[in-house]
Protein backbone atom coordinates (compact mmCIF):
# COMPACT_ATOMS: atom_id res chain seq x y z
CA UNK A 1 0.00 0.00 0.00
CA UNK A 2 1.15 3.27 -0.97
CA UNK A 3 2.30 5.61 2.26
CA UNK A 4 1.51 9.18 2.64
CA UNK A 5 4.00 11.38 1.41
CA UNK A 6 5.06 14.41 3.22
CA UNK A 7 6.76 17.15 0.92
CA UNK A 8 8.88 20.06 2.39
CA UNK A 9 8.67 23.11 -0.03
CA UNK A 10 11.72 25.21 -0.40
CA UNK A 11 10.89 28.59 -2.23
CA UNK A 12 14.00 29.67 -3.88
CA UNK A 13 15.60 32.83 -4.86
CA UNK A 14 18.79 33.50 -6.42
CA UNK A 15 20.39 30.42 -5.21
CA UNK A 16 18.92 30.71 -1.56
CA UNK A 17 15.97 30.16 0.46
CA UNK A 18 13.80 33.33 1.05
CA UNK A 19 10.35 33.51 2.86
CA UNK A 20 11.12 33.72 6.77
CA UNK A 21 12.87 31.07 7.64
CA UNK A 22 13.65 31.08 11.01
CA UNK A 23 15.72 27.61 11.07
CA UNK A 24 16.69 26.01 14.41
CA UNK A 25 20.34 25.73 14.93
CA UNK A 26 22.08 27.15 11.52
CA UNK A 27 23.93 30.03 11.26
CA UNK A 28 23.11 30.01 7.32
CA UNK A 29 19.74 30.42 7.16
CA UNK A 30 18.94 29.66 3.40
CA UNK A 31 21.29 27.06 2.01
CA UNK A 32 18.79 25.20 -0.18
CA UNK A 33 21.46 22.28 -0.64
CA UNK A 34 21.97 22.23 3.39
CA UNK A 35 17.98 22.25 3.83
CA UNK A 36 17.86 19.56 1.42
CA UNK A 37 19.67 17.37 2.96
CA UNK A 38 18.35 17.71 6.45
CA UNK A 39 14.55 17.53 5.73
CA UNK A 40 16.04 14.38 3.81
CA UNK A 41 17.09 13.06 7.18
CA UNK A 42 14.25 14.06 8.63
CA UNK A 43 12.11 10.79 6.32
CA UNK A 44 11.04 13.34 4.00
CA UNK A 45 9.88 11.45 1.02
CA UNK A 46 10.54 14.06 -1.56
CA UNK A 47 11.47 17.85 -1.95
CA UNK A 48 9.63 20.54 -4.07
CA UNK A 49 11.40 23.64 -5.18
CA UNK A 50 9.58 26.69 -6.48
CA UNK A 51 11.62 28.78 -8.46
CA UNK A 52 10.25 32.22 -6.95
CA UNK A 53 12.51 34.60 -9.07
CA UNK A 54 11.55 37.20 -10.89
CA UNK A 55 14.03 37.63 -13.35
CA UNK A 56 16.28 36.05 -16.09
CA UNK A 57 19.71 36.03 -13.54
CA UNK A 58 17.49 34.54 -10.74
CA UNK A 59 15.94 31.39 -13.58
CA UNK A 60 20.29 30.97 -14.22
CA UNK A 61 20.51 30.67 -10.64
CA UNK A 62 17.75 28.34 -10.07
CA UNK A 63 18.78 25.96 -12.80
CA UNK A 64 22.33 25.58 -11.19
CA UNK A 65 20.27 25.16 -7.16
CA UNK A 66 18.35 21.96 -8.94
CA UNK A 67 21.69 20.68 -10.02
CA UNK A 68 23.54 21.38 -6.78
CA UNK A 69 20.96 19.62 -4.88
CA UNK A 70 20.54 16.98 -6.88
CA UNK A 71 24.11 15.66 -6.29
CA UNK A 72 23.24 15.52 -3.18
CA UNK A 73 19.44 15.09 -2.38
CA UNK A 74 18.73 10.70 -2.60
CA UNK A 75 14.99 11.47 -2.88
CA UNK A 76 12.71 12.21 -6.03
CA UNK A 77 13.02 16.36 -6.67
CA UNK A 78 9.97 18.17 -8.10
CA UNK A 79 10.62 21.59 -9.09
CA UNK A 80 7.94 24.37 -10.21
CA UNK A 81 7.73 28.15 -10.91
CA UNK A 82 7.86 30.26 -13.71
CA UNK A 83 8.04 27.32 -15.79
CA UNK A 84 7.00 28.85 -18.92
CA UNK A 85 7.88 26.94 -22.52
CA UNK A 86 9.47 23.37 -23.44
CA UNK A 87 12.79 24.27 -23.27
CA UNK A 88 12.38 25.55 -19.26
CA UNK A 89 10.83 22.25 -18.58
CA UNK A 90 14.09 20.52 -20.17
CA UNK A 91 16.49 22.44 -19.07
CA UNK A 92 14.97 22.02 -14.50
CA UNK A 93 15.01 18.19 -16.01
CA UNK A 94 18.75 17.76 -17.23
CA UNK A 95 19.60 19.77 -14.59
CA UNK A 96 18.39 16.75 -11.95
CA UNK A 97 14.49 17.66 -11.52
CA UNK A 98 12.56 13.81 -11.60
CA UNK A 99 9.50 16.44 -11.70
CA UNK A 100 8.39 19.55 -13.37
CA UNK A 101 5.15 21.64 -11.85
CA UNK A 102 3.44 23.68 -14.02
CA UNK A 103 0.81 25.85 -13.43
CA UNK A 104 -0.39 29.18 -15.13
CA UNK A 105 1.41 28.19 -18.82
CA UNK A 106 -0.62 24.74 -18.71
CA UNK A 107 -4.25 26.95 -17.98
CA UNK A 108 -2.94 29.71 -21.33
CA UNK A 109 -2.15 26.29 -23.59
CA UNK A 110 -3.56 23.14 -22.00
CA UNK A 111 -1.63 21.23 -24.42
CA UNK A 112 1.43 21.99 -22.30
CA UNK A 113 0.60 19.32 -20.67
CA UNK A 114 0.25 16.44 -23.13
CA UNK A 115 3.29 17.33 -24.91
CA UNK A 116 4.95 17.07 -21.64
CA UNK A 117 3.20 13.69 -20.73
CA UNK A 118 4.46 12.57 -24.08
CA UNK A 119 7.64 13.31 -24.07
CA UNK A 120 8.92 12.43 -20.50
CA UNK A 121 5.78 10.66 -19.01
CA UNK A 122 2.93 11.77 -16.70
CA UNK A 123 4.84 10.18 -13.43
CA UNK A 124 7.13 13.73 -14.41
CA UNK A 125 3.80 15.71 -15.36
CA UNK A 126 2.60 18.08 -12.29
CA UNK A 127 -0.11 20.36 -12.89
CA UNK A 128 -0.05 22.96 -9.76
CA UNK A 129 -3.48 24.15 -9.70
CA UNK A 130 -4.65 27.36 -7.22
CA UNK A 131 -8.35 27.63 -6.42
CA UNK A 132 -10.03 29.99 -4.62
CA UNK A 133 -13.83 29.94 -3.37
CA UNK A 134 -16.63 31.02 -5.30
CA UNK A 135 -20.72 30.37 -4.63
CA UNK A 136 -20.66 26.69 -3.43
CA UNK A 137 -17.27 25.71 -5.48
CA UNK A 138 -14.06 26.62 -6.45
CA UNK A 139 -12.47 28.85 -9.57
CA UNK A 140 -9.40 28.32 -11.00
CA UNK A 141 -6.70 31.19 -10.30
CA UNK A 142 -3.37 31.95 -11.91
CA UNK A 143 -0.61 34.14 -11.80
CA UNK A 144 0.15 33.85 -8.42
CA UNK A 145 -3.38 34.26 -7.43
CA UNK A 146 -3.53 37.59 -8.99
CA UNK A 147 -5.82 36.12 -11.85
CA UNK A 148 -9.56 35.10 -11.42
CA UNK A 149 -10.07 32.44 -14.85
CA UNK A 150 -13.48 32.12 -14.73
CA UNK A 151 -12.80 28.46 -14.73
CA UNK A 152 -14.09 25.32 -12.64
CA UNK A 153 -11.22 24.31 -10.50
CA UNK A 154 -12.81 20.69 -10.60
CA UNK A 155 -13.46 20.24 -14.38
CA UNK A 156 -9.68 21.63 -14.92
CA UNK A 157 -8.39 19.14 -12.72
CA UNK A 158 -10.68 16.60 -14.60
CA UNK A 159 -9.30 18.20 -17.85
CA UNK A 160 -5.53 18.18 -17.10
CA UNK A 161 -5.43 14.97 -16.04
CA UNK A 162 -7.24 13.35 -19.38
CA UNK A 163 -4.40 15.12 -20.68
CA UNK A 164 -1.85 13.36 -19.10
CA UNK A 165 -0.63 14.80 -16.10
CA UNK A 166 0.04 12.31 -13.40
CA UNK A 167 0.00 14.37 -9.84
CA UNK A 168 -2.17 17.62 -8.91
CA UNK A 169 -0.48 20.13 -6.58
CA UNK A 170 -3.47 21.32 -4.96
CA UNK A 171 -3.12 25.02 -3.47
CA UNK A 172 -6.63 26.40 -1.61
CA UNK A 173 -5.98 30.21 -2.66
CA UNK A 174 -8.26 31.05 0.39
CA UNK A 175 -6.35 29.64 2.94
CA UNK A 176 -2.07 29.88 2.04
CA UNK A 177 -0.14 31.63 4.67
CA UNK A 178 -3.22 31.59 7.23
CA UNK A 179 -2.10 28.40 8.92
CA UNK A 180 -5.42 27.58 9.54
CA UNK A 181 -5.75 24.04 8.00
CA UNK A 182 -6.27 23.17 3.96
CA UNK A 183 -9.50 23.44 2.52
CA UNK A 184 -10.83 19.82 3.24
CA UNK A 185 -14.02 20.37 0.88
CA UNK A 186 -11.86 21.29 -1.82
CA UNK A 187 -9.47 18.39 -1.49
CA UNK A 188 -12.44 16.01 -1.35
CA UNK A 189 -14.11 17.75 -4.82
CA UNK A 190 -10.72 17.29 -6.09
CA UNK A 191 -9.49 14.29 -4.92
CA UNK A 192 -12.49 12.14 -6.22
CA UNK A 193 -13.15 13.91 -9.43
CA UNK A 194 -9.09 12.76 -10.98
CA UNK A 195 -7.46 8.78 -10.21
CA UNK A 196 -4.27 11.07 -9.84
CA UNK A 197 -2.59 11.44 -7.04
CA UNK A 198 -3.57 14.97 -5.27
CA UNK A 199 -0.88 16.80 -3.06
CA UNK A 200 -2.35 19.19 -0.43
CA UNK A 201 -0.71 22.64 -0.36
CA UNK A 202 -1.34 25.50 1.25
CA UNK A 203 -2.52 26.94 5.15
CA UNK A 204 -0.69 23.79 7.17
CA UNK A 205 -0.21 24.71 11.05
CA UNK A 206 0.14 21.52 12.78
CA UNK A 207 0.19 17.72 12.39
CA UNK A 208 -3.87 17.45 13.07
CA UNK A 209 -4.12 19.41 9.90
CA UNK A 210 -1.90 17.14 7.73
CA UNK A 211 -4.00 13.96 9.17
CA UNK A 212 -7.40 15.57 8.17
CA UNK A 213 -6.36 16.05 4.49
CA UNK A 214 -4.96 12.68 4.20
CA UNK A 215 -8.52 11.61 5.12
CA UNK A 216 -10.01 13.90 3.03
CA UNK A 217 -7.96 12.59 -0.33
CA UNK A 218 -4.67 13.61 -0.13
CA UNK A 219 -1.90 11.42 -1.78
CA UNK A 220 0.73 13.83 -0.17
CA UNK A 221 1.23 16.50 1.77
CA UNK A 222 2.82 19.92 0.90
CA UNK A 223 4.41 21.44 4.38
CA UNK A 224 6.66 24.62 4.14
CA UNK A 225 6.79 27.37 7.18
CA UNK A 226 5.77 24.95 9.85
CA UNK A 227 8.94 22.89 8.87
CA UNK A 228 10.89 26.34 8.47
CA UNK A 229 9.85 27.89 11.20
CA UNK A 230 11.59 24.92 12.85
CA UNK A 231 8.08 24.07 14.49
CA UNK A 232 8.33 20.59 14.06
CA UNK A 233 10.23 17.89 12.21
CA UNK A 234 8.95 15.63 8.87
CA UNK A 235 9.38 13.26 11.96
CA UNK A 236 6.84 14.12 14.16
CA UNK A 237 4.27 14.88 11.30
CA UNK A 238 5.23 11.36 10.35
CA UNK A 239 4.15 10.13 13.90
CA UNK A 240 1.00 12.10 13.96
CA UNK A 241 -0.19 10.56 10.84
CA UNK A 242 0.63 7.21 12.10
CA UNK A 243 -0.80 7.42 15.30
CA UNK A 244 -4.10 8.15 13.13
CA UNK A 245 -3.93 5.39 11.47
CA UNK A 246 -2.04 6.39 7.93
CA UNK A 247 0.77 4.62 6.61
CA UNK A 248 3.95 6.14 6.21
CA UNK A 249 7.56 5.00 5.40
CA UNK A 250 9.93 5.28 8.69
CA UNK B 1 34.69 1.49 -11.45
CA UNK B 2 33.04 2.77 -14.68
CA UNK B 3 29.29 2.35 -15.19
CA UNK B 4 28.03 2.91 -18.74
CA UNK B 5 24.53 4.42 -18.40
CA UNK B 6 22.49 4.58 -21.45
CA UNK B 7 21.01 7.35 -22.80
CA UNK B 8 17.67 6.72 -23.97
CA UNK B 9 16.45 10.14 -24.55
CA UNK B 10 13.68 10.75 -21.97
CA UNK B 11 14.92 9.29 -18.54
CA UNK B 12 15.57 11.00 -15.29
CA UNK B 13 19.31 10.78 -16.26
CA UNK B 14 20.63 13.20 -14.08
CA UNK B 15 19.42 11.76 -10.73
CA UNK B 16 20.67 7.88 -12.10
CA UNK B 17 24.25 9.72 -12.49
CA UNK B 18 24.15 11.45 -8.95
CA UNK B 19 23.47 7.94 -7.10
CA UNK B 20 25.65 6.25 -9.10
CA UNK B 21 28.43 8.99 -8.15
CA UNK B 22 27.26 8.47 -4.79
CA UNK B 23 27.87 4.43 -4.02
CA UNK B 24 31.14 5.07 -5.56
CA UNK B 25 31.08 4.19 -9.03
CA UNK B 26 32.22 6.46 -12.44
CA UNK B 27 28.71 6.43 -14.60
CA UNK B 28 28.97 7.68 -18.26
CA UNK B 29 25.83 8.44 -20.60
CA UNK B 30 26.45 6.69 -23.73
CA UNK B 31 24.34 6.98 -26.79
CA UNK B 32 26.37 4.28 -28.79
CA UNK B 33 26.30 0.47 -28.49
CA UNK B 34 29.92 -0.26 -28.91
CA UNK B 35 31.11 -0.97 -25.58
CA UNK B 36 27.93 -2.41 -24.03
CA UNK B 37 29.08 -5.98 -24.80
CA UNK B 38 32.57 -5.46 -23.07
CA UNK B 39 32.04 -3.10 -20.59
CA UNK B 40 32.52 -4.16 -16.81
CA UNK B 41 29.01 -2.56 -15.54
CA UNK B 42 25.98 -0.89 -17.47
CA UNK B 43 22.53 0.39 -16.58
CA UNK B 44 19.44 0.54 -18.62
CA UNK B 45 17.39 3.47 -17.19
CA UNK B 46 13.91 4.73 -18.11
CA UNK B 47 10.80 6.41 -18.09
CA UNK B 48 8.18 7.06 -20.84
CA UNK B 49 6.02 5.18 -22.81
CA UNK B 50 7.32 1.54 -23.84
CA UNK B 51 6.81 1.81 -28.10
CA UNK B 52 9.07 4.65 -27.58
CA UNK B 53 11.71 3.07 -25.25
CA UNK B 54 11.94 0.08 -27.69
CA UNK B 55 11.90 2.83 -30.69
CA UNK B 56 14.71 4.26 -29.19
CA UNK B 57 16.94 1.34 -28.16
CA UNK B 58 16.34 -0.08 -31.63
CA UNK B 59 17.23 3.08 -33.38
CA UNK B 60 20.58 3.34 -30.82
CA UNK B 61 21.31 -0.48 -32.04
CA UNK B 62 21.52 -1.12 -28.18
CA UNK B 63 18.73 -4.19 -28.14
CA UNK B 64 21.36 -7.09 -29.54
CA UNK B 65 23.98 -6.11 -26.89
CA UNK B 66 21.85 -5.62 -23.75
CA UNK B 67 19.92 -9.08 -24.77
CA UNK B 68 23.21 -10.31 -25.11
CA UNK B 69 24.78 -9.05 -21.95
CA UNK B 70 21.56 -10.25 -19.80
CA UNK B 71 22.06 -13.50 -21.17
CA UNK B 72 25.65 -14.08 -20.42
CA UNK B 73 24.97 -13.04 -16.62
CA UNK B 74 27.04 -9.63 -17.16
CA UNK B 75 26.56 -7.01 -14.79
CA UNK B 76 23.51 -4.85 -15.35
CA UNK B 77 20.97 -2.58 -14.11
CA UNK B 78 17.76 -1.91 -15.41
CA UNK B 79 15.33 0.31 -13.51
CA UNK B 80 11.56 1.46 -14.28
CA UNK B 81 10.86 1.03 -18.07
CA UNK B 82 13.94 -0.31 -18.57
CA UNK B 83 12.95 -3.52 -16.67
CA UNK B 84 9.35 -3.93 -18.62
CA UNK B 85 11.85 -3.41 -22.25
CA UNK B 86 13.27 -6.72 -21.12
CA UNK B 87 9.75 -8.07 -20.67
CA UNK B 88 8.08 -10.02 -24.40
CA UNK B 89 5.73 -7.27 -24.77
CA UNK B 90 3.67 -4.34 -22.86
CA UNK B 91 -0.53 -3.90 -23.52
CA UNK B 92 0.69 0.04 -23.47
CA UNK B 93 2.13 -0.38 -26.94
CA UNK B 94 0.37 -3.77 -28.41
CA UNK B 95 2.30 -5.01 -31.21
CA UNK B 96 5.73 -3.71 -30.46
CA UNK B 97 8.05 -6.55 -29.18
CA UNK B 98 10.20 -5.70 -25.72
CA UNK B 99 13.83 -7.24 -25.71
CA UNK B 100 12.72 -10.52 -24.24
CA UNK B 101 14.95 -11.57 -21.75
CA UNK B 102 12.16 -11.73 -19.27
CA UNK B 103 9.38 -14.12 -20.79
CA UNK B 104 6.56 -12.19 -19.11
CA UNK B 105 4.29 -9.54 -19.91
CA UNK B 106 3.42 -5.89 -19.07
CA UNK B 107 0.34 -4.71 -18.47
CA UNK B 108 -1.75 -1.43 -16.65
CA UNK B 109 -2.69 -1.76 -12.83
CA UNK B 110 -5.87 -2.73 -12.68
CA UNK B 111 -7.60 -2.74 -9.45
CA UNK B 112 -5.74 0.71 -7.74
CA UNK B 113 -8.07 3.41 -7.16
CA UNK B 114 -4.68 5.53 -7.98
CA UNK B 115 -2.94 5.19 -11.20
CA UNK B 116 0.04 6.16 -11.82
CA UNK B 117 1.39 4.41 -8.49
CA UNK B 118 3.59 7.40 -7.52
CA UNK B 119 5.59 7.54 -4.10
CA UNK B 120 7.09 5.03 -1.54
CA UNK B 121 5.46 1.70 -1.07
CA UNK B 122 6.37 -1.77 0.73
CA UNK B 123 9.02 -4.18 -0.89
CA UNK B 124 9.25 -7.46 0.75
CA UNK B 125 11.78 -9.60 -0.93
CA UNK B 126 11.71 -13.35 -1.21
CA UNK B 127 14.13 -15.53 0.25
CA UNK B 128 16.35 -16.26 -3.05
CA UNK B 129 17.21 -13.01 -2.90
CA UNK B 130 21.36 -11.65 -2.81
CA UNK B 131 20.72 -8.38 -3.87
CA UNK B 132 17.41 -7.08 -3.04
CA UNK B 133 16.09 -6.62 0.65
CA UNK B 134 12.83 -5.98 2.36
CA UNK B 135 12.14 -1.63 2.60
CA UNK B 136 10.34 0.79 1.69
CA UNK B 137 10.95 2.03 -2.53
CA UNK B 138 10.27 4.93 -4.68
CA UNK B 139 7.95 4.36 -7.67
CA UNK B 140 6.51 5.88 -10.28
CA UNK B 141 4.94 3.50 -12.26
CA UNK B 142 0.99 2.69 -14.02
CA UNK B 143 2.29 -0.76 -16.02
CA UNK B 144 3.86 -3.82 -13.85
CA UNK B 145 4.87 -7.11 -14.08
CA UNK B 146 2.45 -10.07 -12.11
CA UNK B 147 4.37 -13.13 -13.01
CA UNK B 148 8.38 -13.75 -12.00
CA UNK B 149 10.04 -15.20 -15.00
CA UNK B 150 11.51 -18.41 -13.86
CA UNK B 151 15.06 -18.67 -12.82
CA UNK B 152 14.74 -15.43 -11.39
CA UNK B 153 14.56 -14.34 -7.69
CA UNK B 154 11.66 -11.79 -7.15
CA UNK B 155 10.55 -8.89 -4.61
CA UNK B 156 7.07 -8.50 -4.61
CA UNK B 157 5.13 -5.16 -3.49
CA UNK B 158 0.94 -4.58 -3.14
CA UNK B 159 -1.16 -1.61 -5.42
CA UNK B 160 -4.09 -2.63 -5.20
CA UNK B 161 -2.60 -6.04 -6.20
CA UNK B 162 0.49 -8.09 -5.98
CA UNK B 163 3.69 -6.64 -8.33
CA UNK B 164 6.69 -7.84 -9.00
CA UNK B 165 8.78 -4.90 -7.45
CA UNK B 166 12.23 -6.31 -9.02
CA UNK B 167 13.77 -9.57 -10.05
CA UNK B 168 17.29 -10.67 -10.02
CA UNK B 169 19.83 -13.37 -11.35
CA UNK B 170 23.39 -13.32 -10.37
CA UNK B 171 24.70 -9.54 -11.20
CA UNK B 172 21.83 -8.81 -13.40
CA UNK B 173 19.32 -6.75 -11.60
CA UNK B 174 16.10 -5.21 -12.65
CA UNK B 175 13.60 -2.72 -10.77
CA UNK B 176 10.09 -1.53 -11.45
CA UNK B 177 11.03 1.22 -8.55
CA UNK B 178 13.67 3.66 -8.27
CA UNK B 179 16.43 3.12 -6.62
CA UNK B 180 18.14 6.15 -7.71
CA UNK B 181 15.27 8.16 -5.40
CA UNK B 182 14.93 5.88 -2.83
CA UNK B 183 16.88 7.20 -0.15
CA UNK B 184 19.43 5.57 1.91
CA UNK B 185 17.66 1.86 1.39
CA UNK B 186 17.97 2.88 -2.51
CA UNK B 187 21.66 3.35 -2.31
CA UNK B 188 22.49 0.22 -0.42
CA UNK B 189 21.04 -1.71 -3.31
CA UNK B 190 22.68 0.03 -5.45
CA UNK B 191 26.30 -0.31 -3.48
CA UNK B 192 25.50 -3.99 -3.33
CA UNK B 193 24.79 -4.60 -6.92
CA UNK B 194 27.77 -2.12 -7.74
CA UNK B 195 29.97 -5.28 -5.97
CA UNK B 196 27.88 -8.08 -7.65
CA UNK B 197 29.57 -10.29 -9.73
Amino acid sequence: MLTTRILPCLDVDGGRVVKGVKFQGLRDAGDPVERAVAYEAQGADELVMLDVSATPQGRGNATDTVARVRAELRIPLTVGGGVRTDADAERLLKAGADKVAVNTAAVLDPSFLSRMAERYGSQCTVLSLDAAQRDGGWELVIKSGRERTGKDAVQWAREAAELGAGEIVLTSWDRDGTRSGYDLALMRAISSAVRIPVVASGGAANAQHLVEAAQAGASALLVASILHDGDTTVGELKDALAAAGLEVRR
Amino acid sequence: MKVLVIDTGTSNLASMLAALTRVGLTPEAITTPDDIESAERVVLPGVGAFGAGMKRLNELGMSEPVRARIEAGRPLLAVCLGLQLLCTSSTESPGVPGLGVLPVTVARFEVAEIVPQLGWNKVTASEGCALLRDGYAYYANSYCLREVPEGWSAAHTHHGERFVAAVERGPVLATQFHPELSGAWGHELMDRWGKAC
